[in-house]
């Protein structure tokens, strides 16, 4: 009776099936949200992953006889989803990642032994998620009202009452207007606290001339306030901000009219913006970088030698300064002295890490010393790149500055606060 | 799996018994029991809990099939967490249960009638993913009733469901009036109905593409719209992508839809923002570009494609994908971004590899320092491939933006200093490229080139290598030595390297005759004796052939000019990238592939694209760009005489003189002989667009090797080259007749005019040969004899292909039919008109002279269609001044027509396209002396009048080519 249905017409949803695949190529979970698919569909992936030795290097987007596997790596594990039909795959790497952030939201890590600990829980979420390739849930407000997340008080309790962990009414936020944030929060300190966290990304060429530079910047919140409050923030210099995304709680038309965020927020933790800042003259290079890292044609050595200083730190200081550098294979070991802070030279991965700590304008730190070189090995070809990680405190360094933050609609007084950090992105010096 | 468990469980021993993992504990022999057991338990919570080890099981690919029944059992339960799980189960395993999930039906129903909306929701949304037809059934009242629900969250699960439900029944579906109800539910209050409301219909409409389901008109476009700032990131992706499809009445229409999608630029959801961009890019094209807000538009869109490249790597490559086509559409939205596309060292490869496409893309005079700089740095990075195609972009560079060329040389220079085997043979490759581009500019490197001969290991770098040495063979001492060094092993080489070995011997040998006669004997014997491929024996023959026959035409063939190799030779085919544009986001977009031609089992896609604004018809539009950078001298339509055309083929071809029509042989040597010197020459002096195992001269590498995506073309089109090769050794076989236009007899030469003899005839081509097909009346009192044919010169050098084959005199009053085969290797001379031809008919009378015009689709070679991306190439290569527009009037062909009728006479459409209802057919042909007529021909629905733009090198043909469309479209 039912034999007339077969696979080949069972194209509707758009997300057919979802793998998590551990680092080792193991697959330790699968949710269809139709009919089953083999994991042997999994094969093409493990073929292509094999190709790519490194797992970073598996492409996103694969082609199969039948299907297609759109896959995302994170926190070394492959959420893998199978489709059928055309979809766009933003949408599903969009949601694989939502995935991701939904697992690490509820069980504080996106890990192999949490989700197992946790698995009936991962697939009643996953079933909320998504229904017939379409999303249904996937704000953490809503899902964590249908579903709770697991607190060791409660396991306890509900092993106990043998009460359940999910929600029998409808979320409140579900279907408002406003769906990220929930009726009824109730606070007795009430605060909205905000990072403005910026990270230069950067190319420096071996001159010291800046290839590339720019500032991804975002703006993370956490706001606990009771009730419906409607917030405001604006900045001294909003003409920064030309190209913006918002939390969709953030009123694009008071944006593009007066540039200021008005929004009413998402209960607990969320990005409220993210922007970009690539106008060359706004990007400040922190610091300075002189190297030299060079191999002998003759005998197996090469020297190392390399100095940080200050560029344009806005009067901070600069912390947690740290060099990597990914050497050429043939690099054995690194004898060298650092006039401050340790360096590690790891043989396996030949990844060398000089952790400097604070940079000294006084007293520039610096690390030189030989390289020793598997012996009949030629000449590496490829000059190492250095990765530079920093942090300095109190400042966003494209400038930008929040000027007000106000809150209407309540009658209570939040307390309100503004970080400011920026850090080294993709900072990297070749040589 | 069962060991695997185990170990799980093993290495968790000192995790908390809260967890899930404790379910994992009885996935051992005799479970099933145990868990049956369980679940027919009295107590709930262990019901609870068997269950979730059923789920736990399931979770890792378990088969737990059999415990069907005593799940279903479970089902009716007030505990919401227990009945989820057993929905859970249901959806996993129904399908293969058919006769056992009718157990739920029940339950499935009462559930929709439940207090608790989360129920009912719940309920509903489990009934439609359970495939089984008998639950269908039952499915549609409670569906019917939920669609109406009184609350949003129930209607908005519901309309995902009549979507479900379609899939497994389509008639149904249709039957019970869903699809209507499903369109109210687009004038929905809540937002997030109508997103999943719009999300069903587009899905149902992609499997009935002319439904019309999704009926767009200004009040829902403007609904949609409305939603579209209230509704979630998800609904927000569904109603962009379904406004993506909607074609605004006029430009303002066009523009308040893009005023009212632009915020979505700024959205964090990234496949918000690129469906939003596909939609501002499809209706851009509607909007004039002298409006300020096109220039606005614009600006607007860079922003957005730049922060896209700041997200995930995985975000990063379909962003890369599709910013590949915008910037082949619309380069000026990117053009000042090239920075953002330096490629990191810890990118992920897949990143790196389509950055450096787009950072070709974009590099241009302002930008090239820069671009070469990094590629340089690129070309020293550890990743072999990424190196290789880095080193394939500093040749690009160079053909690209002329000014760089030299730095691009000495950087290759450079690089092939360092010795690193694939970074060598990849210059070596681009070298020649660069040769070809710019010849007899950077033949200074060569001696630097030879010296890194032996570490050649890849066929295409000693390709290139060999067809360097042969092409300048007259500058190197020792070419011959160096070619005989890889003669050596002849056999073992790829087909790539022995075509371009036998080539480029047979090209030394026409420099240098005199020292290397036994070296080309002995390519040519390998070649065509010793080897079982094809294409080298082929090539081996033409070579042997041009050779002993005359070694003066053997050197214009061989030795001829090369045609240009363009600046960029992957560019996606102009139809194809507008429907592209109109996927953007899409998986099509990702692999750069037409959306019909991938996804499995697609029902009927719909062909999508882009409407331009009506004033406007300039170069975006049309294939011509008017700005051809670079245009070979064209050939001479007409060879003067003695010209080489004569030289050669008044070889010994002469007809043969033997009775009865000519083998068919002959006249298919000749035509192939015509073919070398003319558009053949083009393919098989190697045009580097053709990725085709027998280029001689070119490289297919720029092309094929760009990562230009497996299979991106349709197979369907001829390639010029196999077609003339064809040509050459099957021309007599089953050519296409069909539907050849055959003009009616006309009298050529009246009796009054030649004592009593009428000739009434017309020309026809018929499986490539043409003949000349005659009526001759007696009209005369005496008996006619010994006819005998002659024919002037004239423009194509048409001849008879054997004698006049009348064995018979001719009685008074008596008419004779008689067909004369003719070739086109005759003595050539321009003729006005073009197509004039004066023949002489002797008889035991007189002789007698008349002239008669013949169509010159007569001419049109079978192979006369052009590859889509040459045609493209060839189109932009032509230069403007030689384009002829006409009108042909009164034609009531619809385009397909046309077209059909057209390809029988072997003028064939590449491709075709809809423009506001009118049809752009892009046409090639191909006439036998070589010279390629491309064509424009546009059919409005409704008019008569078509209009047609004709583009060939040698423009005097045009005349004669419109004449023939006119005619043939006419009759």
């Amino acid at each position: 009776m039912d034999s007339c249905h077969t696979e080949n017409n069972s194209r509707a949803e758009m997300i057919h099936s979802l793998f998590l695949i551990n680092h080792a190529g193991d697959i330790f979970l699968e949710k269809h949200w139709k009919s089953v698919i083999s994991r042997s569909v999994c094969d093409y992936f493990f073929e292509a992953k094999e190709k790519a030795v490194e797992p970073e290097n598996v492409p996103p987007v694969l082609q199969t006889p039948h299907h297609y596997l759109i896959s995302i790596y994170r926190d070394k594990l492959f959420f893998l989803s199978v489709v059928q039909t055309e979809v766009p795959p933003l949408f599903v790497i969009e949601f694989l990642h939502r995935v991701a952030d939904t697992i690490q939201d509820y069980f504080g890590e996106c890990s192999e032994s949490l989700i197992n600990d946790n698995v009936v829980t991962v697939y009643e979420l996953l079933e909320e998620m998504l229904d017939n390739g379409f999303p249904l849930a996937t704000e953490s407000n809503v899902l964590k009202e249908m579903i709770r997340p697991p607190t060791i008080l409660r396991s306890v309790v509900n092993t106990l009452t043998g009460s359940s962990n999910v929600g029998d009414k409808l979320p409140s936020g579900q279907l408002s207007s406003i769906p990220w944030r929930r009726a009824g929060v109730k606070y007795t300190n009430n605060e909205a606290y905000f990072d403005v966290i910026e990270e230069i990304d950067a190319i420096v060429d071996k001159s010291g001339t800046t290839v590339f530079a720019e500032i991804q910047g975002v703006i993370e919140a956490s706001v606990r306030l009771t009730g419906m409050p409607d917030l405001s923030m604006t900045f001294m210099n909003p003409s920064l901000l030309d190209d913006v995304s918002f939390h969709p709680c953030v009123r694009f038309k008071r944006w593009e009219s007066e540039r200021a965020l008005s929004f009413i927020p998402p209960d607990g933790n969320f990005t409220l913006m993210n922007y970009h800042v690539s106008s060359q003259n706004l990007v400040t290079i922190p610091v300075y970088v002189k190297q030299n890292i060079c191999f002998f044609e003759t005998g197996p050595c090469g020297r190392l030698d390399i100095t940080i200083g200050p560029k344009q730190t806005m009067g901070k200081t600069v912390e947690a300064l740290m060099v990597t550098i990914h050497m050429p294979k043939a690099v054995l070991s690194a004898n060298l002295t650092a006039t401050q802070g340790n360096y590690s030279y790891d043989l396996a991965t030949k990844v060398l890490v000089w952790d400097i700590g604070k940079l000294n304008p006084q007293k520039l730190p610096n690390l030189r010393g030989s390289l020793s070189l598997q012996s009949g090995a030629p000449k590496p070809e490829d000059n190492p790149s250095l990765n530079i990680d920093l942090k300095i405190q109190q400042v966003a360094i494209s400038g930008l500055k929040v000027s007000r933050l106000e809150m209407n609609g309540e009658k209570y007084k939040p307390f309100k606060g503004v970080k400011y950090l920026t850090k080294a992105g993709n900072f990297q010096v070749r040589t | 799996m069962q060991e695997w468990a185990n170990q799980l469980c093993e290495n968790r021993q000192f995790g908390s018994k809260m967890t899930d993992s404790k379910y994992f504990t009885t996935t051992k022999k005799g479970e099933i029991f145990e868990l049956k057991a369980e679940l027919n338990s009295d107590k709930k919570e262990k019901k609870k809990e068997a269950v979730k080890k059923v789920i736990a099981s399931m979770t890792v690919g378990k088969d737990v099939s059999a415990l069907f029944p005593d799940v279903v059992n479970c089902m009716q339960t007030d505990n919401l967490e227990l009945k989820k799980l057993v929905y859970l189960y249901l959806m996993n395993y129904a399908k293969s249960q058919p006769d056992m999930a009718i157990m739920a039906v029940n339950t499935f129903v009462k559930d929709c009638e439940d207090l608790n909306p989360l129920i009912r929701a719940l309920a509903v949304r489990t009934m439609g993913c359970i495939r089984v037809d008998k639950i269908t059934e039952y499915l549609c009242e409670p569906l019917r009733k939920c669609l109406k629900d009184e609350d949003p969250y129930v209607r908005k699960t519901a309309a995902v469901c009549v979507a479900k439900l379609h899939d497994i029944n389509a008639q149904l579906v249709e039957d019970q009036g869903f699809l209507d109800t499903l369109k109210d539910l687009i004038s929905d209050s809540n937002p997030m109905v109508v997103a999943n409301a719009v999300a069903a219909l587009s899905e149902i409409a992609e499997s009935h593409p002319n439904s019309n389901l999704l009926d767009l008109n200004p009040q829902t476009i403007n609904k949609l719209l409305t939603a579209l700032n209230e509704c979630t990131e998800w609904g927000q992706i569904f109603i962009l992508d379904c406004l993506a499809n909607y074609s605004p009445r006029d430009d303002r229409e066009s523009q308040s839809i893009c005023e009212r999608v632009t915020p979505r630029l700024s959205h964090a959801n990234s496949a918000v923002v690129l469906s939003a961009v596909k939609v501002l890019m499809k209706f851009m094209e509607m909007l004039p570009k002298d409006l300020d807000y096109y220039g606005t538009l614009l600006k607007k869109l860079a922003p957005p494609l730049v922060t896209l490249l700041s997200a995930e790597p995985e975000l990063q490559y379909v962003a890369l994908r599709n910013i590949n086509l915008i910037v082949q559409r619309r380069p000026e939205i990117l053009k000042h971004e090239m920075k953002v596309f330096f490629v990191k060292y810890n990118d992920p490869i897949y990143v790196k590899l389509e950055k450096l496409d787009i950072m070709i893309r974009l590099a241009s005079q302002a930008n090239i320092a820069q671009v070469l700089a990094e590629l340089k740095e690129y070309a020293t990075e550890v990743d072999v491939d990424f190196v290789r195609k880095a080193v394939r972009a500093i040749g690009r560079c160079a053909i690209k933006v002329e000014q760089s060329a030299e730095r691009c040389v000495s950087t290759l220079l450079d690089l092939i200093q360092t010795k690193v085997n694939y970074v060598v043979q990849e210059a070596i490759v681009v070298i020649k490229d660069i040769f070809r581009k710019y010849p007899n500019k950077y033949e200074s490197v060569i001696a630097t080139l030879c010296e890194h001969l032996e570490s050649l290991d890849e066929p295409e770098a000693r390709a290139a290598m060999i067809w360097i040495v042969g092409e300048y063979a007259e500058r190197i001492d020792n070419a011959d030595e160096l070619l005989e060094s890889f003669l050596e092993g002849f056999h073992d080489e790829s087909t790539q390297v022995q075509l371009q070995l036998l080539t480029a011997i047979v090209k030394l040998f026409l420099k240098k005759p005199t020292e290397t006669q036994e070296l080309v004997q002995q390519v040519l014997s390998l070649a065509t004796q010793d080897s079982d491929n094809p294409d080298l024996r082929d090539r081996g023959y033409i070579y042997w052939r041009l050779l002993s026959t005359d070694p003066v035409a053997a050197k214009e063939v061989v030795l001829a000019e090369k045609p240009l190799i363009s600046e960029e030779t992957d560019l996606i085919e102009p139809t194809l990238l507008e429907e592209l544009i109109c996927h953007i986001g899409t998986l099509a977009s990702v692999y750069h592939k037409p959306p019909s031609a991938f996804v499995e089992g697609s029902r009927g896609v719909q062909h999508k694209r882009l409407t331009s604004s009506a004033g406007s018809g300039e170069s975006v539009e049309s294939p011509d760009t008017g700005s051809a950078a670079v245009s070979e001298a064209p050939p001479a339509v007409i060879p003067s005489q003695g010209d080489l055309l004569g030289d050669l083929l008044n070889l010994d071809l002469t007809p043969p003189t033997s009775t009865g029509p000519p083998p068919a042989a002959a006249p298919g040597m000749q035509l192939g002989a015509m073919d070398l010197l003319g558009g053949g020459l083009d393919s098989l002096m190697g045009d580097e667009s053709e990725p085709l195992g027998g280029d001689i001269g070119g490289s297919p590498a720029m092309g094929a090797g760009f990562g230009a995506p497996p299979a991106a073309m349709p197979a369907s089109f001829n390639a010029p080259i196999s077609g003339g090769l064809d040509d050459l050794f099957d021309l007599g076989g089953g050519g296409m007749t069909m539907g050849t236009y055959i003009p009616p007899k006309t009298v050529w030469l009246p009796a009054m005019k030649a004592k009593g003899l009428e000739i009434s005839g017309t020309f026809v081509r018929r499986s490539g040969v043409i003949q000349m097909e005659m009526t001759l009346n007696n009209k005369a009192m005496s008996v006619m004899s010994d006819f005998a044919i002659q024919f002037n010169r004239n423009s194509f050098g048409l001849a008879p292909a054997g004698p006049l084959q009348i064995l018979t005199p001719i009685s008074p009053n008596q008419s004779i039919e008689a067909a004369l085969p003719l070739s086109t290797v005759g003595p050539v001379m321009k003729m006005e008109p073009l197509n004039n031809l004066q023949v002489a008919v002797k008889n035991n009378i007189d002789v007698f002279y008349f002239s008669c015009q013949y169509p010159i689709s007569m001419l049109f070679l079978e192979d006369g269609k052009m590859e889509r991306q040459v045609f493209l190439a060839t189109w932009k290569d032509i230069p403007n001044e030689n384009e002829s527009q006409f009108q042909i009037k009164d034609c009531h062909l619809n385009s397909d027509a046309a077209s059909n009728k057209l390809q029988g006479s072997n003028i064939f459409t590449i491709a075709k396209r809809t423009v506001e209802g009118q049809d752009m057919l892009y046409q090639s042909m191909k006439l036998t002396n070589g010279i390629w007529v491309l064509a424009e021909l546009r059919v409005q629905a409704g008019n008569p009048n078509y209009t047609i733009s004709l583009k060939c090198r040698a423009p005097e043909v045009s005349q004669c080519v419109f004449q023939n469309y006119e005619t043939v479209l006419k009759n």
